[in-house]
């Protein structure tokens, strides 16, 4: 174990999953959560545009995701996230791009998550605000999405943790996260592979394990009980 | 009490599932428990997306790899080989558990690798080298200093190029295959991996002309046949067979055959290189 720890920047692996975890979750939130809203609002374009997203995203592979951001979005498209004279630009660019592509990819699955919670929410409610003269957006933010949000907690933090252990699909372009740490381990110490295989596993039960315990008990208290 | 009972069912099945997962193979047959001499079929690990070395197309298996394998075979005595897809991060475990026999797949020989596995060999030296544009100026890894390299995550080539060019701006990609595409379309300076494989890019007809090997190996890279830990017999008599297929010129005809198409020279300081005693 130590030995790995020694060879490999096996903390800076685990960091960088970290962090492409975090940024990625906070942008799918933000996307997912524009597309739910255009799939519910009252204009057909909105609902078609929002529906066409999820079903082209949601039934791309994340490989090729990811594989598209790095070779038609940076190379053929030179849409550069980094300063590219750099001497880091690539790894840079692969950090950014590995964000973006998780971001999109998992928004499609956040907007169906809070769709899911947009429908637990009777359809009274909103016929009944519509009633008292509020408009599309505010009884969007003050009736429908506020409970909506509480019942979509499950469904939440299954994205998240599906999330985080997809991060691992980054090392397909070069990222140097977890996977990419076990790749190297086990080209480079083959005898140190159940070793690898334990800290990694490990690492990714501490991650998750936790959120899911936690949103799971979140959801039983934040439930609107009807 | 059914909770419990529903919950030990699911996790046989899981289990189950999981196993039936890692065990079958394409292989058919008989399973596992293989080594030694004595039967007439073996298992070989080998690459299948390897062009020069070990390609396979439709039911055809071609390369160096593939050439040596079937001579040493021979030797041994097996009329079927049963070739098996070795991925570089599964070798040691398709060894470990039978499920190959012998592993003829770029497999260089290091000290790590022996604690689990042991190598009969080597049958081939092959050098990391650098496979750029055909108008590039890159001549060797000092050329390399700000310029985009390219190479498979995780792999020793990576590894390498970062100790030898700290500075190097690298791109890794799961496959060589990405690689190559990258350096043709001129996004990227230069892929880096063992010369022999950088060959068989330079020699695909989508690349003829526009890629070419730089020629200045910087690393050994002992190219050995891996075996199952301790059996010395079988190491052996691999090596054996390495020995009379040096002598009676076919390792030559193979080389040719395959390298000779690329352009490829093969160092002959160190080739045919000198068999490691067996242990």
């Amino acid at each position: 174990m130590n030995e790995l720890f020694q060879q490999f920047d096996v903390w800076g692996a685990f960091w960088l999953t970290i962090k492409l975890a975090a940024f990625s979750l906070v942008g799918a939130m933000v996307i997912g959560t524009i597309v739910a809203i255009m799939r519910v609002s009252p204009v057909a374009m909105f609902r078609f545009v929002g529906a066409a997203y999820v079903n082209i995203i949601r039934n791309t592979p994340l490989t090729l995701i990811l594989t598209f951001t790095i070779f038609v979005m940076l190379y053929d498209l030179g849409i550069n996230l980094a300063d590219e004279a750099s001497p880091t630009s690539i790894a840079d660019n692969g950090v950014r791009w590995a964000i973006v592509g998780l971001a999109v990819y998992h928004a499609a699955f956040v907007c169906e998550a809070i769709r899911s919670g947009i429908n637990t929410v009777p359809p009274g409610q909103a016929e009944a605000a519509r009633s008292l003269g509020l408009t599309f957006t505010q009884n969007l933010t003050n009736v429908v999405l506020p409970q909506a949000l509480r019942g979509a907690i499950t469904p939440l933090a299954s994205v998240t943790i599906a999330l985080i252990k997809n991060t691992t699909v980054a090392a397909a372009i070069g990222v140097a996260e977890t996977a990419a740490l076990m790749s190297s381990a086990i080209e480079l110490r083959a005898d140190l592979n159940y070793v690898t295989f334990a800290l990694v596993a490990g690492f990714f039960i501490i991650v998750t394990l936790p959120i899911g315990i936690g949103l799971t008990s979140l959801s039983r208290r934040m439930a609107v009980k009807r | 009490m059914i909770t419990r009972r529903i919950g030990a069912a699911a996790f046989t099945l899981v289990l189950a599932a999981g196993l039936a997962a890692c065990g079958s193979d394409d292989g058919g047959g008989d399973d596992g428990a293989g080594g030694g001499a004595g039967g007439e079929s073996i298992k070989v690990g080998i690459k299948f997306d390897q062009p020069g070395l070990g390609l396979k197309e439709g039911n055809t298996y071609t390369g160096f790899d593939v050439d040596v394998a079937n001579y040493v075979a021979k030797e041994l005595g097996k009329t079927d080989v049963q070739f098996v897809q070795a991925p570089s991060k599964q070798r040691e475990d398709l060894i470990a558990t039978g499920q190959v026999d012998l592993i003829f797949a770029t497999y260089s020989i290091t000290d790590e690798r022996k604690q689990k596995v042991s190598f009969a060999g080597p049958y081939f030296i092959a050098g990391q080298d650098l496979l750029v544009a055909t108008d590039s100026t890159i001549k060797g890894p000092k050329d390399l200093d700000g310029k985009k390299l390219c190479s498979v995550t995780g792999s020793t080539s990576a590894d390498n190029v970062k100790k030898e060019v700290p500075g190097v701006n690298l791109q890794e990609f799961d496959t060589y295959s990405k690689c190559a595409e990258a350096v043709s379309k001129g996004q990227l300076d230069a892929l880096t991996t063992d010369d022999t494989i950088l060959a068989g890019y330079a020699a695909q007809d989508q690349y003829k002309g526009t890629l070419k090997v730089v020629g200045a190996p910087f690393s050994e890279e002992r190219y050995g046949v891996g075996l199952k830990k301790g059996d010395t017999a079988l190491c052996e008599d691999v090596n054996k067979a390495l020995t009379k297929m040096v002598e009676d010129g076919a390792w030559d005809k193979a080389v040719e055959a395959n390298f000779g198409p690329a352009g490829f020279k093969v160092d002959a300081k160190t080739n045919p290189p000198k068999l490691d005693a067996c242990s």
